[in-house]
C-alpha cells in the first residue's frame, strides 16, 4: 500500500448523499479477478446516463479529491468500489459519513476516507463548482484539510494514522502476534464446528 | 456497550487488546464466494502465505452462476456459462481452493447455494460464533446470535492468511418488536418497517440486537430475514438471542454437535443473552400490530412505504438532501407522486435471494400461487436459495405448483437480486423481487426494483400489479 501524508489537489463536487456502491461500481465490473483497472467502471451509469455528470465535464478532469454527500459507499462490501475510485484517481473522499464496509476497505486500501462537516462539504462544493482549479490539501500528518485561508480538523484514529502514514501492511503486523494467535487457539472448545477439509487427490501412479 | 449480547460476543473473541489500537477478533467461521476472493488469495500466493484454518472455512459459488437450463453438470465441470470472464472467475475460485486445500461446494454440488442459506442449513452457523464473509449480508447469521459481518476483499486476505481481523468496537442499538404481527405480515414487513423508521444511515456503526414479542416469535428462517438487511441500515450486524426455538433448529443440522457435545454447547449457548439491565447505546420501539405489508417505491431500502399508500410526494419533505433524493428515484423509477403504490404493474417477479429463498419463503408463496396463474405479460423466476431448499420443495410438491402457475423453476443462486449472472432485468423493466437492494441499476441497468415480502411477491405475479394476497 502507498504511504499517505500530505496530497494537494483538486476536487471534484458530487452532490449527492446517499450513494452506494452500486452506484461506484456495478455488479458488471466484479467478474474480474484482478486489483486493478476498475476505472472504466467507476461511476459507470451516471457517466454513460448523465452528461452533466461531475465526472464527465471536462474541467473537473485530473480532480484527486471526491467531495462528496452524506452515506458515501453504503450497500455491498464490494472492496472493488474502493479500486475504482482509486484507479479513477482520487486518493482521497471527504464526506459527513461513509457506509461502515466501504470506510473499513477505503482505509485498507490506502484510499483516505475524511469525515467533515456538513457544512465544510458544502462550502467545498461550492468553491469547487466557482474555481475547480483551486486546490484543497488533505493532511494526515496533521488530520486537517486545509483550503483558501482555512483549516479544518478531522479525526482518524491514531493507529489507522500510523498505519496509512508508513504504508503499512495489516497482515504483517497481525503476524507478529501469531504467538497470541495460536494461544487463543488452544482454548477454544473442542465442539465448536468444523468444516470438513477437502483430502488431496492421490498423485496419479 | 455494557451488558449486551454483543459485548459477550466480543469480548469471549477478542485475541489481543493494546491501547490505542483495534481489538484483534478471532474468527470462528469465514465463509467465502467467488467474487470477493479472488484478488485475496492472489494475495496471499504473492506473500507466500497458507489459509491458516481451512477447517473453518467454506466456499461457494452463488454470485456469478447461471440459474437456468438442464440440471447441472458434474461437480468440477463450468457448464452454461458464456461469458469468459464469469467462466474464468469460477475456475479460479475452483482452483484457488484446490490449491489452498479449501472445503468448496460448486455448481453440480448438493450442498451449493447461496452462501448465507448453506452455512445455517449445515449448522456451521452456531450461537456465540464470529462469522464473516466477503460479502455485506453477512449479517444473515446474526439471527442464531452470532456476531456475523461483511467485510471487504482486503479483509479476507486477512482471515484467510490469520484467522482474525482487527476491529474497533461498534456501538449497540436495540431494535425492541412488541407485540404480534397481524396476518400477512412477514419478517420482510418488519425489516422494511424498521429501515423507513431509522434510515438507511440510522444503524451506521451499530449492532442491532432485535428483541422483543414478535422476534422471539419468528422461525429461524423469519429471523434471518431481519437480520439479513440490517445492512441496509447501515448497521455493522443484527443478532437475536438464541432461545428453544434456535436450538431446536439446529439439533438436526450436519455439523452441530452431538451427544456430550451439545450438552455443552447448550449450557452455553443458553448464557448468550443480553443482561436485564444492559446498557445499548441507542433504542428503538416498533408495535407488531401496526405494521403492514411493506414495499419499496425509491432507490435505496429506506424508501419504502405500506403497500396501501400512496407513491410518497417529494414536496411534503421537510428535508432538503431527502426531497432532491426523492424526486431523483421518481425519476429513475419512473413513477409519479400520489399514484397508489397498488397501481403499479411490474413485467417481473423474483422470488429467491438469501433474504427470501428458504423452504419458508417458498412455501409461503406457492400457498397463494396453488391454482393461480402468473398474469399475462408478468415473468416470475423462483430461485430457491440452495440445491438442498430446492430439493426440499421439490418434495413438498412446490415446483409443480410454481410450474402450473407458469414461473420459471431455477438452480440456486443469487440469481436477479444483482444483475451480474444472466438473470437479470432489461433496461425499463419492473420488477417485485424478495430481495434487499432497489439501488439503480442494482437488478441490471436502468431495472427498476421494488422490494416486497414473498406473500406479495405471488400475489403480484398474479394480479400483474403490487398486490397482497387477500386480493386474490
Amino acid at each position: 500500500m502507498d504511504k499517505f501524508d500530505v496530497h494537494t489537489g483538486r476536487v471534484a463536487p458530487l452532490r449527492r448523499s446517499n450513494v452506494d456502491t452500486d452506484q461506484i461500481i456495478p455488479a458488471e465490473y466484479l467478474k474480474r479477478i484482478g486489483r486493478t483497472g476498475f476505472g472504466d467502471g467507476l461511476f459507470a451509469a451516471w457517466r454513460a446516463d448523465e452528461p452533466e455528470f461531475v465526472l464527465n465535464q471536462p474541467r473537473y478532469a485530473g480532480a484527486s479529491i471526491l467531495v462528496a454527500g452524506a452515506d458515501f459507499g453504503t450497500g455491498s462490501s464490494r472492496e472493488h468500489a474502493v479500486w475504482a475510485l482509486q484507479d479513477g484517481g482520487f486518493r482521497a473522499v471527504l464526506a459527513p459519513r461513509f457506509g461502515d464496509i466501504f470506510r473499513g476497505n477505503s482505509l485498507k486500501a490506502g484510499l483516505l476516507t475524511v469525515l467533515l462537516p456538513e457544512a465544510t462539504i458544502a462550502d467545498l462544493w461550492d468553491r469547487a463548482e466557482a474555481d475547480p482549479t483551486a486546490e484543497v490539501t488533505v493532511d494526515l500528518e496533521r488530520r486537517e484539510v486545509r483550503y483558501a485561508d482555512r483549516a479544518v480538523g478531522f479525526e482518524l484514529d491514531d493507529h489507522t494514522r500510523w498505519r496509512l502514514l508508513n504504508g503499512l501492511d495489516d497482515i504483517s503486523l497481525t503476524l507478529r502476534q501469531a504467538d497470541g494467535i495460536t494461544a487463543f487457539e488452544a482454548q477454544r472448545p473442542a465442539w465448536l464446528p468444523r468444516v470438513p477439509v477437502p483430502v488431496p487427490a492421490e498423485p496419479a501412479r | 456497550m455494557s451488558g449486551t449480547l454483543a459485548e459477550k460476543l466480543w469480548e469471549t473473541h477478542v485475541v489481543r487488546r493494546a491501547d490505542g489500537e483495534p481489538d484483534l477478533l478471532y474468527v470462528d467461521l469465514h465463509l467465502v464466494h467467488e467474487v470477493t476472493s479472488p484478488q485475496a488469495f492472489e494475495g496471499l500466493r504473492l506473500a507466500g502465505r497458507p489459509v491458516r484454518r481451512p477447517d473453518l472455512t467454506l466456499a461457494t459459488e452463488d454470485h456469478n452462476v447461471p440459474t437456468a437450463g438442464a440440471a447441472v453438470g458434474p461437480a468440477g465441470t463450468v457448464l452454461q456459462i458464456e461469458d469468459s470472464v464469469s467462466r474464468t472467475q469460477l475456475e479460479t475460485l475452483r482452483r484457488n481452493c484446490a490449491d489452498f486445500g479449501v472445503r468448496l461446494y460448486p455448481m453440480g454440488d448438493y450442498e451449493q447455494g447461496i452462501v448465507h442459506v448453506i452455512g445455517p442449513q449445515l449448522g456451521l452457523t452456531q450461537p456465540g460464533l464470529t462469522i464473516v464473509c466477503g460479502d455485506s449480508h453477512t449479517s444473515t447469521h446474526g439471527a442464531f446470535g452470532a456476531l456475523a459481518f461483511g467485510i471487504g476483499t482486503s479483509e479476507v486476505e486477512h482471515v484467510l492468511a490469520t484467522q482474525t481481523l482487527p476491529q474497533r468496537k461498534p456501538k449497540t442499538m436495540a431494535v425492541t418488536v412488541t407485540g404480534r404481527l397481524r396476518p400477512g405480515v412477514t419478517a420482510k414487513d418488519v425489516i422494511l418497517a424498521i429501515i423507513a423508521k431509522i434510515g438507511t444511515g440510522g444503524g451506521q456503526g451499530h449492532v442491532i440486537e432485535y428483541r422483543g414479542e414478535a422476534i422471539e416469535a419468528m422461525s429461524m428462517e423469519a429471523r434471518m430475514t431481519v437480520c439479513n438487511m440490517s445492512i441496509e441500515a447501515g448497521a455493522k450486524a443484527g443478532l437475536v438471542a438464541p432461545d428453544e426455538t434456535t436450538f431446536a433448529y439446529l439439533k438436526n443440522c450436519p455439523h452441530a454437535p452431538a451427544g456430550a457435545d451439545w450438552d455443552e454447547a447448550l449450557a452455553y449457548w443458553r448464557t448468550l443473552r443480553s443482561e436485564p439491565d444492559a446498557v445499548f447505546d441507542r433504542e428503538v420501539v416498533l408495535d407488531a400490530a401496526t405494521l403492514s405489508p411493506y414495499v419499496s417505491w425509491g432507490t435505496n431500502p429506506g424508501q419504502a412505504v405500506p403497500l396501501g399508500s400512496p407513491v410518497p410526494d417529494p414536496a411534503a419533505m421537510a428535508d432538503p438532501a431527502e426531497r432532491a433524493a426523492a424526486v431523483k428515484a421518481l425519476a429513475y423509477m419512473g413513477l409519479t407522486a400520489g399514484t397508489p403504490m397498488r397501481d403499479i404493474r411490474v413485467d417481473t417477479v423474483f422470488l429467491g435471494s438469501c433474504t427470501n429463498g428458504r423452504i419458508e419463503d417458498l412455501r409461503a408463496a406457492a400457498e397463494v400461487l396453488r391454482g393461480q396463474r402468473v398474469a399475462d405479460g408478468v415473468r416470475m423466476l423462483v430461485v430457491p436459495g440452495s440445491m438442498r431448499v430446492k430439493e426440499h420443495a421439490e418434495l413438498e410438491g412446490l415446483d409443480e405448483v410454481f410450474r402450473a402457475a407458469g414461473a420459471e423453476w431455477r438452480s440456486a443462486g443469487c440469481s436477479m437480486c444483482l444483475g451480474m449472472n444472466p438473470d437479470k432485468l432489461a433496461p425499463g423493466e419492473r420488477s417485485a423481487s424478495t430481495s434487499n437492494r432497489n439501488f439503480e441499476g442494482r437488478q441490471g441497468k436502468g431495472g427498476r426494483t421494488h422490494l416486497v415480502s414473498p406473500l406479495v411477491a405471488a400475489a403480484t405475479a398474479i394480479a400483474g400489479h403490487l398486490a397482497t394476497p387477500d386480493e386474490i
